[in-house]
């Protein structure tokens, strides 16, 4: 009797423990070890995020990295989700930094966005930032959204731009990301400035394997895919011109939250975004996509050779 | 299983936050659904909505309770409270019920024996009723530990950083190291604290013991 | 939200899709459980009846219940998904995860219905002079009916939830909802999907309890009206039997939900 209520006493001693430790902090003591998810990190730790796509985990790492090598005390949250779920996220402070693209990023705050070329798209963004945040300097490193098809496709429906598929967009399939049904650069964009009705639209992922295999397989006709894509070279797939410049300019931005930014942040991030530039972008997100290296080994390993890490 | 070897650290890391995510709530949900279980049998009223109530929680899908709590609790979205708590209350619609059984199906006779040896009724309840419920208790710990482990694996989806996270980053890349690692990873932690609960059932059931031995 | 919520699911511009999700889910769900079933049952049948291969079956189900479905849904994709044309590459690895993670539950509750059926019984009707097969399924069968309808009863919770899951990787049903509501952060959208999966849910187990009720013989469940204490039980649950090692018998809602 007394033996089993000394052990139940004991379990629930355990267990009070454990919840004062974890009701200091959100987090409780595992997660405020290493990377550490601690909701309420030290000022002057700069969080960074990343949506839910390699590239964006491996540009958070090259940022994480970059700013380490100048002292700032770094977290990592990678594979948040898609912008409508990480901005929140920095608007709460959750997270403080995160790889953006002008374009996209300038549509999302600004619904009549209509800059397309690089400055004009960053000069527009710069100023349809709601307050607090803030976006640094661009790199020349590109990756746009672009509308693909298999080369089969491609050679039956003879198809060299999106504006090809107008008459044959009722036959198709297109796939994307799920946020592509509503967003303006997505689907109701497509209708709206190329004038196509596709078939059906399938949401998939954002450009990762699900739709890589529906393309080539044929569940899907049309997808949405990024420009830096291996998978786009490695299976012969067509990426369709954009003649009206549907898809903005998309340099590679860092979005940081403004009270954190000082001098060592901004140079370290700005030191990163003169380095980066398209070509060396597809080439790295290859070594973690296609190679299957590790994202932040890939980024360290930049780092060092550009003398930033 | 190279994979495996050249990343020791991050599987432990995430395999020590899995285990956090998925074992707190089970302790929780225990403390939890013991007196609610308790109080859905002293007040008989109380049991249909206990009955309704848990197995509502239970049909919930876990990836809507995950997202929509922030907003519920006004936590942060990527705070892991939010996990923890989703978790208590999947352990505790497991188990609340089970406890409440279990102690309504306590034999009327040990009651009554247990009154005559002068027991008063809080005694009773900590002293014979929840000792003899334990097999059954324990039982149904073991299938919310394992059920808690697959489930807090699908927080990956929304950024939760714990063994899930190998699954999403596999399939980004279309890599099966990493996923296969993450299932072999949750296969043992689910073992584990199968094994934990095993061992302390054994230690509060020592007439168990005593009965196979005789 | 609740407003939200009400508003959302009463728009008439989502009525098409709520009702074509619903009807898709429902589908996943019946022909997942069905293969479970098809399977699974026999298995316990036989198990449960000639004795044999007891320990793999026990240990079976607990070490399925064990894999976690995310992954082992993301395993199937990136293995199946090349090799699949069609949107057969979508629906088959899903319901290859449904069917594995139905099994166990089913399983389980055949396995011990059969094993629990009162060894009076089984000796009685050896002693009428009833074969294997007769014993099996005039006697056994329909005393286990009760656990093993508690185990099919687990398995359609386990997969109602888990097709859910499964909208990550392009299949149909109420997942959708709850992913692309997720992808543009649309509340209203992933609660009223939430609220779809859970009567959804709801309303399937009360057509099983149903069935449950009327094929469940009354001599098995003590359901006679001369014995108003008993009735009020309705044979829809069993008290835990005590020898049993799995856990399907002691609620009916055990099993794993995603």
């Amino acid at each position: 009797m007394t033996h089993s209520k000394t052990i139940l006493t004991a379990v629930s001693a355990l267990a009070l423990a454990g919840l004062a430790a974890c009701g200091s902090s959100s987090g409780g003591s595992p997660l405020d070890q290493p990377t550490g998810a601690a909701s309420k990190a030290p000022s002057g730790t700069i969080v960074v995020g990343s949506a839910n796509f390699p590239e964006s985990e491996l540009l958070m790492d090259i940022y994480a990295g970059a700013l380490k090598a100048k002292g700032v005390t770094v977290d990592t949250k990678p594979n948040i989700g898609s912008r409508e779920t990480y901005i929140p996220a920095l608007q709460d402070g959750s997270i403080d930094l995160v790889p953006e693209y002008t374009g996209v990023l300038d549509q999302y705050f600004n619904k009549s966005a209509k800059a397309t070329d690089s400055q004009a798209v960053y000069d527009e963004l710069k100023a349809s930032l709601p307050a607090g945040l803030q976006v640094l300097d661009k790199s020349t490193a590109e990756d746009k959204d672009a509308v693909v098809v298999s080369k089969d496709t491609a050679t039956k429906y003879n198809l060299k731009t999106i504006a090809d598929l107008g008459p044959v967009a009722k036959d198709l399939v297109l796939g994307g990301p799920p946020e592509w049904k509503t967003r303006e650069s997505g689907v109701p964009g497509l209708k709206k400035v190329y004038g196509l009705t596709f078939k059906e639209f399938k949401p998939l992922d954002a450009g990762g394997p699900l739709t890589v295999q529906a393309l080539k397989n044929g569940q899907v006709q049309a997808a949405n895919l990024f420009t830096t894509d291996p998978n786009v070279p490695a299976n012969g797939f067509v990426v369709l011109e954009d003649p009206k410049s549907f898809f903005a300019a998309q340099n590679v931005v860092p979005l940081i939250t403004k009270s954190k930014v000082n001098d060592t942040v901004s140079s370290a991030l700005n030191a990163v975004s003169a380095k980066l530039d398209t070509s060396t972008l597809a080439g790295l997100v290859k070594q973690v996509v296609i190679d299957k290296k590790d994202a932040d080994a890939v980024a360290a390993e930049f780092l060092k050779q550009a003398g930033l890490g | 299983m190279d994979w495996f070897t050249s990343h020791l650290d991050d599987v432990w890391r995430l395999f020590v936050i899995h285990a956090y995510l998925a074992g707190l709530p089970l302790v929780l949900g225990l403390l939890v659904a013991l007196p609610l279980g308790w109080l859905a049998r002293r007040f008989s009223w109380a049991y249909p909505p206990l009955i309704i109530g848990t197995g509502l929680l239970y049909t919930l899908p876990s990836l809507a309770v995950f997202i929509l709590l922030p907003g519920i609790l006004h936590t942060r979205i990527l705070d892991p409270v939010n996990v923890l708590v989703a978790m208590t209350v999947y352990t505790v619609a497991l188990l609340g019920r089970t406890v409440a059984d279990r102690l309504g199906a306590i034999p009327e006779d040990v009651r009554l024996a247990a009154n005559a040896m002068g027991y008063r009724p809080v005694r009773r309840l900590l002293g014979v009723e929840l000792p003899l419920a334990v097999p059954v208790i324990s039982a149904g710990l073991r299938v919310a530990a394992v059920s808690n482990v697959s489930i807090v694996s699908v927080a990956a989806i929304i950024g939760v950083e714990q063994l899930g996270s190998l699954f999403t980053d596999g399939f980004n890349r279309a890599f099966f190291a990493p996923i296969v690692t993450g299932i072999l990873a949750c296969g043992v932690l689910s073992l584990l604290f199968d094994v934990i609960i095993v061992v302390v059932t054994r230690l509060l059931t020592p007439w168990t013991r005593a009965r196979a031995a005789s | 939200m609740i407003n939200d919520v009400i508003g959302w699911l009463t728009d008439p511009a989502n009525r098409d899709e709520i009702l074509q999700r619903l009807l898709e889910h429902l589908q996943y769900v019946v022909l997942a459980t069905l293969a479970a079933a098809v399977v699974a049952i026999p298995a316990g049948l036989w198990v449960g009846h000639t004795g044999r291969g007891k320990f793999a079956v026990v240990n079976l189900s607990g070490f399925a219940r064990a894999i976690p479905t995310l992954g082992l849904l993301f395993f199937i994709v990136l293995w199946l998904g090349p090799s699949l044309t069609g949107d057969l590459a979508f629906l088959l690895p899903s319901l290859v995860v449904l069917v594995v993670l139905a099994i166990p539950p089913i399983l389980a509750g055949t396995y011990a219905g059969i094993d629990e059926v009162d060894h009076a019984a089984r000796d009685a009707a050896r002693g009428m002079g009833m074969r294997g097969w007769e014993v099996l399924f005039k006697v056994e069968v329909p005393c286990a009916l009760p656990l093993i309808f508690s185990g099919v009863r687990s398995a359609l919770l386990q997969v109602v939830a888990t097709a859910t899951i499964a909208a990550t990787v392009g299949l149909g049903g109420l997942g959708r909802f709850l992913i692309d509501g997720l992808a543009v952060r649309d509340y209203p959208q992933m609660a009223s999907g939430a609220v779809l999966v859970a009567a959804l849910a709801l309303l399937i187990d009360l057509v099983v309890a149903v069935v449950q009720r009327l094929t469940v013989s009354r001599g098995v469940t003590g359901r006679f009206r001369t014995r108003p204490g008993r009735a009020a039980a309705g044979g829809t649950d069993e008290t835990p039997p005590t020898r049993s090692t799995t856990s399907t018998s002691t609620t009916t809602t055990v099993g794993t939900s995603s």
